[in-house]
């Protein structure tokens, strides 16, 4: 592999989104603030400079536009990546989403397809309240035609979007914000660190893909199947790091939800025989309960302990209280002790 | 006095009480048609702008009505746009072959052929003279009555047929519902059935053909009670910053299903004049009048290939039909309205046009609509070959979960898998795989 030099995952995605755009000149970079200024979170710095402004531009406030202009795009032909600032602004393209480009391929069988790929910030722990703090992902696995694409490290970042904008279907890319700078141990009061030094920060140069639906087995234990993504991989390792009654487990980042690896999934959880869900998502109808509901449909006679999830709660995501509603390591503590007594 | 949950009418104030206002039709059933509200201005009183025209100053526009054709059959005034006789008769002749389609497709499914139709009855030559305006290359993005647009592309009507009855030879698998075309090959794009959603995404087309120099322009249709929807103004607000060469279309036919309308709007404005606001070039056209269409479309295309951007297109016609073969419209306006509409019939108009020039005749008219319907019926009969939606399943059952992604991931094939079990054990017959038309 050629030369890998440390990023961070704003650095990663801004590498992969210039690689894709550099190899093929139908790719295009669209969103608020994502021209000139290059983007809230810097994602898209430098590029209109050095694409130009027909490949990379500023668009309207209006994420129904954004979605459905990208639509129209990627059937002319141009493989369009529009940025959604936050993923709590994604529901007024809600329609072009999950109407639209979720089943241009199968209702024109084939004639037509939406090879977009949506990057969006998403998930709390950065004081961003209701509306700058959500994780909306189970609204889309819940629709057919989607994928959802969800990175934790910034090697991923980069091999997971290049892979995500070469990709024929719609893709739905979450990026969880809390980890753009750095890993997240879960302790809001106590320093956070950054990705340098970090192995998974080595980022190598030019293109590569890390395929989609293959989930990454983070560390390997005998008495637990821990399945998450996202900022809960490094909150959930570092908690597992600190307790000392620690169980050892097989943290697995699923990086995919659809399609979903279900068969380390499968294999871990017949090896351990027990299996603790995490995820930052509210919890009723969640991501979570599908995984639940698959792991008991095949894995049942394994199980030694019933499936449990930690998640959010089922309330909007509090501004002050966001530490109390974040499944941090208190409650990962208390899940990790009643799983391995049940 | 505050207001309490049992009384929450504030009453603090001695000012008149507010109204709500919910607008109604001028005529309701019973009662008689009333369309003195739309003003029809003489077809000289037109004014042509250049195509170049700043949008600013055209406003005026939007509140006119682009005609071409006196109610007599005479074509005047600066917008006509001059056709040869052949183009003309080319034009009747679509109409009338969409016509045909429609009455034949319409039976088809009083006949249990099919589940659902939708005729453009009266507003044909919305999509006729627009297909004549505008490039074969040009992209399009209808609404679901639009069929016009293909039949003036000379698309094969049995393959519109299959696609209505769901057979075995329906490209899209049986996936839509009757009418929801896909034809690449024809630059017409699938449609939704969700509305306004092709909108937007013929802006973005317009605006890729633009990022990459190419010369192809898009043109998209919706409904004037779709222009409530919110990609409606999405999609005007994109056209307009980015100038993307694009037609808005917005088919006035007076009836969103059982709404009329007012209740999107039209009584308090022009549907063209929701294009003065976002800046863009606005035209209002009689849209029974194909010569009038086909002169506006061709003023807009103009303009989207000079990079002048964007127009916006209101077509005052009216929907002589239902909405679809599920409505009946006699519970919710009056029956005299169709023949009492001051624009008259499309086909009617272009037929009487071209007889005072002395192209046309009754009689070739009369053998004419004869040729198109049986050009129509000889298209079903083929069609039903390849079978009628209820007699069977016409797809093999695993095309269900083909193409909901590219690759099938394992859970379709999962899913896909239990269903063909289930089947099986039920001892249901196995459709297997064959070719389309087999």
């Amino acid at each position: 592999m050629s030369d890998a030099r440390d990023m961070t995952m704003i650095q990663a995605i801004n590498d992969a989104l210039d690689v894709a755009m550099q190899r093929d000149d139908t790719v295009t970079v669209m969103g608020e603030d994502v021209g000139f200024f290059g983007g809230v979170f810097r994602a898209t710095a430098g590029l209109q400079a050095k694409y130009g402004t027909s490949r990379v531009f500023d668009t309207p406030i209006s994420e129904c536009g954004i979605i459905g202009v990208a639509i129209g795009m990627g059937a002319y032909g141009l493989r369009p990546v529009p940025e959604i600032q936050f993923a709590d602004y994604i529901y007024p393209a809600l329609d072009q989403l999950v109407s639209e480009a979720a089943r241009l391929r199968y209702r024109s069988a084939g004639e037509f397809t939406a090879p977009l790929t949506l990057r969006s910030p998403f998930g709390g722990g950065i004081f961003g309240g209701q509306t700058h703090s959500q994780s909306p992902e189970g609204i889309f696995t819940h629709c057919s035609g989607l994928k959802t694409v969800i990175p934790s490290t910034p090697y991923d970042a980069k091999g997971l979007l290049i892979a995500s904008i070469e990709d024929n279907d719609p893709v739905l890319f979450f990026e969880p914000k809390r980890l753009y700078n750095g890993p997240f141990h879960g302790h809001y009061d106590r320093p956070a660190k950054g990705w340098a030094g970090h192995p998974d920060a080595q980022v190598p140069e030019g293109h590569y893909r890390v395929e989609i639906g293959k989930a990454r087995v983070v560390r390997e234990g005998s008495d637990l199947t821990i399945l998450t993504y996202g900022t809960m991989v490094h909150v959930v390792a570092s908690t597992l790091d600190e307790l000392e009654d620690a169980p050892k487990a097989d943290l697995i980042d699923l990086r995919s939800l659809i399609p979903l690896d279900i068969e380390t999934i499968e294999a871990s959880v017949k090896k351990t025989g027990r299996c603790l869900i995490v995820h930052e998502a509210t919890r009723t109808s969640g991501f979570g309960a599908e995984l639940s509901a698959l792991v008991q449909e095949r894995c049942f006679h394994h199980l030694e302990a019933p499936v449990q999830r930690v998640t959010g709660f089922d309330t909007p995501y509090p501004h002050a209280l966001e530490w109390a509603y974040f499944p941090g390591p208190v409650r990962l503590a208390q899940a990790f002790k009643q799983i391995m007594k049940d | 006095m505050a207001t309490t949950p049992e009384n929450p009418v504030w009453t603090g104030a001695n000012r008149p009480p507010l109204r709500l206002h919910v607008p109604q039709p001028p005529a309701r059933p019973g009662e008689a048609p009333d369309f003195s509200a739309l003003e029809i201005p003489a077809v000289d009183a037109g004014h042509r702008p250049d195509p170049e025209t700043p949008a600013a100053q055209m406003q005026g526009h939007a509140f006119g009505l682009v005609r071409v054709l006196d109610l007599d059959g005479t074509a005047s005034g600066p917008w006509d746009p001059q056709v040869s006789p052949e183009v003309a008769l080319a034009m009747l002749r679509a109409m009338a072959l969409t016509r045909a389609f429609d009455d034949r497709m319409f039976r088809a499914q009083r006949q249990g052929k099919t589940s659902f139709y939708m005729k453009s009855l009266g507003e044909e030559a919305v999509s006729i003279a627009a297909a004549f305006a505008l490039d074969d290359e040009d992209m399009l993005f209808p609404s679901y009555r639009q069929q016009g647009l293909l039949i003036a592309r000379n698309h094969d009507l049995v393959d519109m047929m299959n696609q209505i009855y769901s057979n075995r030879a329906d490209r899209m698998k049986g996936r839509q519902l009757p009418i929801m075309y896909s034809v690449k090959a024809k630059g017409f794009f699938s449609i939704s059935g969700n509305l306004a959603t092709q909108l937007p995404q013929a802006v973005g087309w317009a605006m890729a053909s633009a990022a990459r120099g190419d010369t192809r322009i898009a043109a998209a249709w919706l409904g004037e009670g779709s222009t409530a929807e919110g990609d409606f103004h999405s999609a005007c607000t994109f056209a307009s910053v980015y100038r993307a060469p694009v037609i808005l279309n917005v088919v006035n036919n007076q009836w969103a299903i059982s709404s009329f309308s007012g209740m999107a709007g039209g009584d308090e404005t022009t549907f063209a004049a929701r294009g003065l606001g976002y800046g863009i070039a606005t035209l209002r056209v009689d849209g029974n009048d194909v010569l009038a269409v086909l002169a506006a479309t061709r003023w807009a295309a103009e303009r989207a290939r000079g990079n002048h951007g964007p127009t916006m297109i209101e077509h005052v016609t009216y929907r002589a039909e239902g909405h679809s073969t599920s409505d009946d419209p006699s519970a919710y306006r009056s029956a005299g309205e169709a023949a009492a509409w001051p624009l008259g019939d499309p086909l009617t108009r272009l037929k009487d046009h071209l007889i005072k020039l002395g192209h046309w005749d009754e009689e070739r008219h009369a053998a004419m609509l004869t040729e198109v319907m049986e050009q129509v019926r000889t298209a079903q009969k083929s069609s039903e070959r390849h079978g009628i939606l209820g007699h069977g399943f016409n797809q093999p059952l695993d095309t269900m979960f083909e193409g909901v992604f590219e690759h099938m991931p394992w859970h379709l094939a999962e899913q896909e898998a239990q269903m063909l079990a289930e089947w099986r054990a039920a001892g249901l017959p196995d459709i297997k795989r064959e070719e389309p038309g087999a």
